[in-house]
């Protein structure tokens, strides 16, 4: 557990070097899929970009809530606050760019980061003396007077509405005037690169390695030497001033930033993104900040009850995958090789019948209760992919509750059989690995 | 003057012992499992509209006793097949689970009851003036809303220091080995202190209902004051709830009723701070808006001055 923090734990056993080699060849590819992303299928129209744009703000604010959470052990309730204060930092250097101002549009995410790091040096000071739960209480506290305060000075946030700038009234540049999405994208993704890659690093730093040390055990880096509210500080300001990047490109993307962007939502969705996706490994939030971005944008087209859906696979991740989404694909890496693979594969789509089967069930029974409390005025029929289901009759609930509780004995069922499976797996991994 | 402070005085209190209704189980359950318990406020919620719900059904009275019953049921499930996974895993998973857990219970509530507020009024059996101050009556429901908090501040103290439970469950959560050792059911007491917990917070919940709106929001409005007060008093310090929420109710009333701003105390010692001036929109701050920022404000301070709370012995 203690590496699975700094190195992704498909790379763990290799020498530096290979790592080196290995971690340039993967980041070449994600940079070649960035650029071609947005003209896969799918993908060209405004809204396809428009997602690919919000999943790269969303990346490095989930990352930079990592640097706290994954790297230093330091769980916030209140992160919003940088990206927010950066947000507004970036917004008001466009509004002065709009103004005059000479400089190139893109640069606007500087003046976030600048937000972000000030605000996370005033705050760190004061929040980074205690650790552990009092520093989460006291970084909900902070989340809430800042987001009071964000009502008190219209002159400075605007409320409710707002700041708004625009993007495009600037110092002209060849070729780059961010009047599409398309260009928006490719400014947000090139920065979120950047960014990621600086993170990166800062985890290989000896700052960053003291960072894990003080989340695994304050005392002894007190003792070897350190100040482990000195280490918890700087990480702290580091989160902060990327932070203050992601709201630098929100303010970018939407020409407009509001209180809601400091709010408590926010601060619960980059936490829920960022332990979603694995806060054990580099590119857990990654993975989570893309999957709760999706989930945020096509199953709210879907449904009012996505949050609850939200809500309740994260809490399944909790109880049941404590490493996150990247936690569960990177677990098979051992395995990768072994014949047995094959075998729990098989048995994982065997399980994967009751699963879908529970699923369903759930999701009709919260689909007709949310259809009757909340849109009574849209009749008592709920379509549910090609059913239609009538929530003033009793069938569909039986049925839903049946699917619900078959489902769920059926999966306790077919646990146990890929528990089986697993362990052979593993034992042959362990016996075959060895040289 | 004195009629305005006697009755800010006044409703302080109310206020005041209405937050510490609200945060005695959390200290409960905080200093008792070391759980910092995120779905508390959510639990307040569910008792509200649980009474309203049975309340419609069986009458105020019967609601009364059965709403914080059934939250204590709640919370003890909630203990039993979800804390009690998590607890080997640390605080921060007990934390996690409780936050997620938070979500769930808000979008089950808009789930059965709708997103708009329901019509959770003061029953008439307890909607007759009490007595009147300065020709502002003081309405019996208040006067109900005192009494069981005091009786649940009192309650809880007797439990903790003067009974053989009480010894059982404070030996629980410093010596657990030692006292299961002893023949004790240590996760039980658990699970007992979690349901104690959930149902003071559903007491809480009957009577917090028809005095704020009842609706699914309700948790979030009253959630971060509550864990200020708790950090206030000195983490898992019962008396310094009780200090600290009093402190906050007094104080934040008080604030609400003065109509003045920064700029005016200027302008009666004859400075003027004009309308350019860049501390112009600080300056012109009303006391009585910046009034919800005081608990969080406290806070702060707080922390630079005694980051242990008021009463609290231990740091976290």
């Amino acid at each position: 557990m203690t590496d699975a923090g700094v190195a992704a734990p498909s790379l763990g056993g290799r020498t530096t070097h290979a790592h080196g080699a290995r971690d340039r060849r993967v980041w070449l590819a994600v940079a070649v899929l960035v650029v071609v992303l947005p003209h896969a299928p799918g993908l060209t129209t405004d809204f396809g970009r428009s997602l690919l744009t919000q999943m790269g703000i969303a990346i490095v604010f989930a990352l930079s809530y990592n640097v706290l959470f994954g790297e230093t052990g330091l769980l916030s309730f209140g992160h919003a606050v940088y990206f927010g204060l950066g947000g507004y930092a970036a917004i008001h250097c466009m509004r002065a760019i709009n103004h005059g101002l000479p400089l190139p549009m893109p640069f606007v995410p500087l003046a976030g980061a600048a937000g972000g790091l000030v605000c996370g040096l005033a705050f760190g000071a004061l929040t980074t003396r205690r650790a552990g739960t009092i520093f989460a209480l006291i970084s909900l506290g902070v989340g809430e007077l800042v987001y009071a305060a964000t009502f008190l000075l219209p002159g400075l946030f605007g409320g409710e509405e707002g700041i708004t700038a625009s993007r495009t009234r600037a110092l002209a540049l060849p070729g780059l005037d961010l009047g599409s999405q398309l260009q928006v994208y490719y400014v947000v993704a090139a920065w979120a690169l950047v960014s990621a890659a600086a993170m990166r690093a800062f985890t290989r730093t000896p700052v960053g390695r003291l960072c894990n040390a003080v989340r695994d055990n304050p005392e002894r880096v007190q003792f070897v030497g350190y100040d482990p509210q000195r280490i918890r500080f700087i990480a702290f300001a580091v989160a902060g001033l990327f932070a203050g990047v992601a709201g630098g490109l929100h303010a970018l993307n939407y020409e407009i930033v509001a209180a809601d962007a400091v709010g408590a939502q926010r601060s619960g969705s980059v936490l829920v993104m960022a332990y979603m996706g694995g806060t054990g490994s580099f590119a857990g939030p990654v993975v989570g900040a893309i999957v709760l971005t999706w989930l945020e944008t096509s199953l709210s087209a879907y449904t009012s009850a996505w949050l609850l859906y939200v809500g309740l696979i994260f809490i399944a991740i909790i109880l049941f995958a404590p490493a996150g989404l990247w936690g569960i694909v990177a677990m098979h890496a051992p395995i990768l090789h072994t014949r047995a693979l094959r075998r729990v594969l098989a048995r994982y789509a065997v399980a994967l019948l009751p699963g879908a089967i529970m699923v369903a069930g759930a999701a009709a029974l919260i689909e007709m209760s949310y259809r009757l409390s909340t849109q009574r005025e849209l009749g008592s029929v709920v379509k549910l992919g090609p059913l239609a289901l009538d929530a003033s009759t009793p069938v569909p609930w039986i049925a839903g509750a049946a699917m619900l509780v078959g489902g769920l004995v059926l999966l306790r069922i077919s646990a146990r059989f890929v528990a089986v499976a697993w362990q052979a797996a593993t034992l042959e991994a362990r016996g075959g690995g060895a040289p | 003057m004195l009629e305005l402070a006697t009755i800010s005085l006044l409703n302080g209190i109310v206020y005041g012992l209405l937050l510490f209704m609200l945060s005695s189980g959390l200290t409960l359950i905080f200093s008792m499992m070391g759980v910092l318990n995120f779905a508390h406020a959510s639990l307040f919620m569910l008792g509200a509209y649980c009474s309203w719900q049975l309340g419609r059904w069986v009458g105020f009275w019967p609601a009364i006793l059965l709403a914080p019953l059934l939250c204590g049921l709640i919370g003890a499930a909630i203990e039993r097949y979800g804390l009690r996974r998590v607890h080997g895993r640390g605080h921060v998973a007990e934390i996690l689970f409780t936050f997620g857990l938070a979500y769930i219970i808000e979008e089950v509530v808009t789930m059965i009851w709708g997103r708009n507020a329901v019509a959770n009024g003061v029953p008439s059996a307890i909607d007759f003036p009490l007595f009147t101050v300065f020709g502002t009556q003081f309405p019996a429901y208040k006067g109900l809303m005192m009494a069981i908090s005091v009786a649940m501040f009192v309650f809880l103290y007797l439990m903790l220091q003067r009974t053989r439970i009480g010894l059982v469950i404070r030996g629980a959560l410093t010596h657990p080995r030692m006292v299961a050792a002893l023949g004790h059911d240590v996760p039980g007491v658990f699970v007992l202190v979690f349901a104690i917990g959930s149902a003071l917070a559903g007491l809480a919940g009957v009577i917090g209902g028809f005095m704020l709106l009842t609706q699914p929001t309700l948790a979030h409005v009253v959630g971060p004051i509550v864990f200020v007060i708790v950090v206030l008093g000195g983490l898992g310090s019962l008396a310094g709830a009780l200090i600290a929420s009093m402190l906050i109710g007094i104080l934040q009333t008080f604030a609400v009723a003065i109509d003045y701003s920064l700029l005016d105390a200027l302008r009666a010692l004859g400075i003027a701070v004009t309308r350019g001036s860049p501390w112009y929109d600080v300056a012109a701050i009303k006391v009585a808006t910046a009034a919800p920022m005081i608990p969080y404000l406290l806070l702060v301070l707080m922390l630079i001055v005694r980051p242990r709370g008021l009463l609290g012995t231990r740091d976290a």
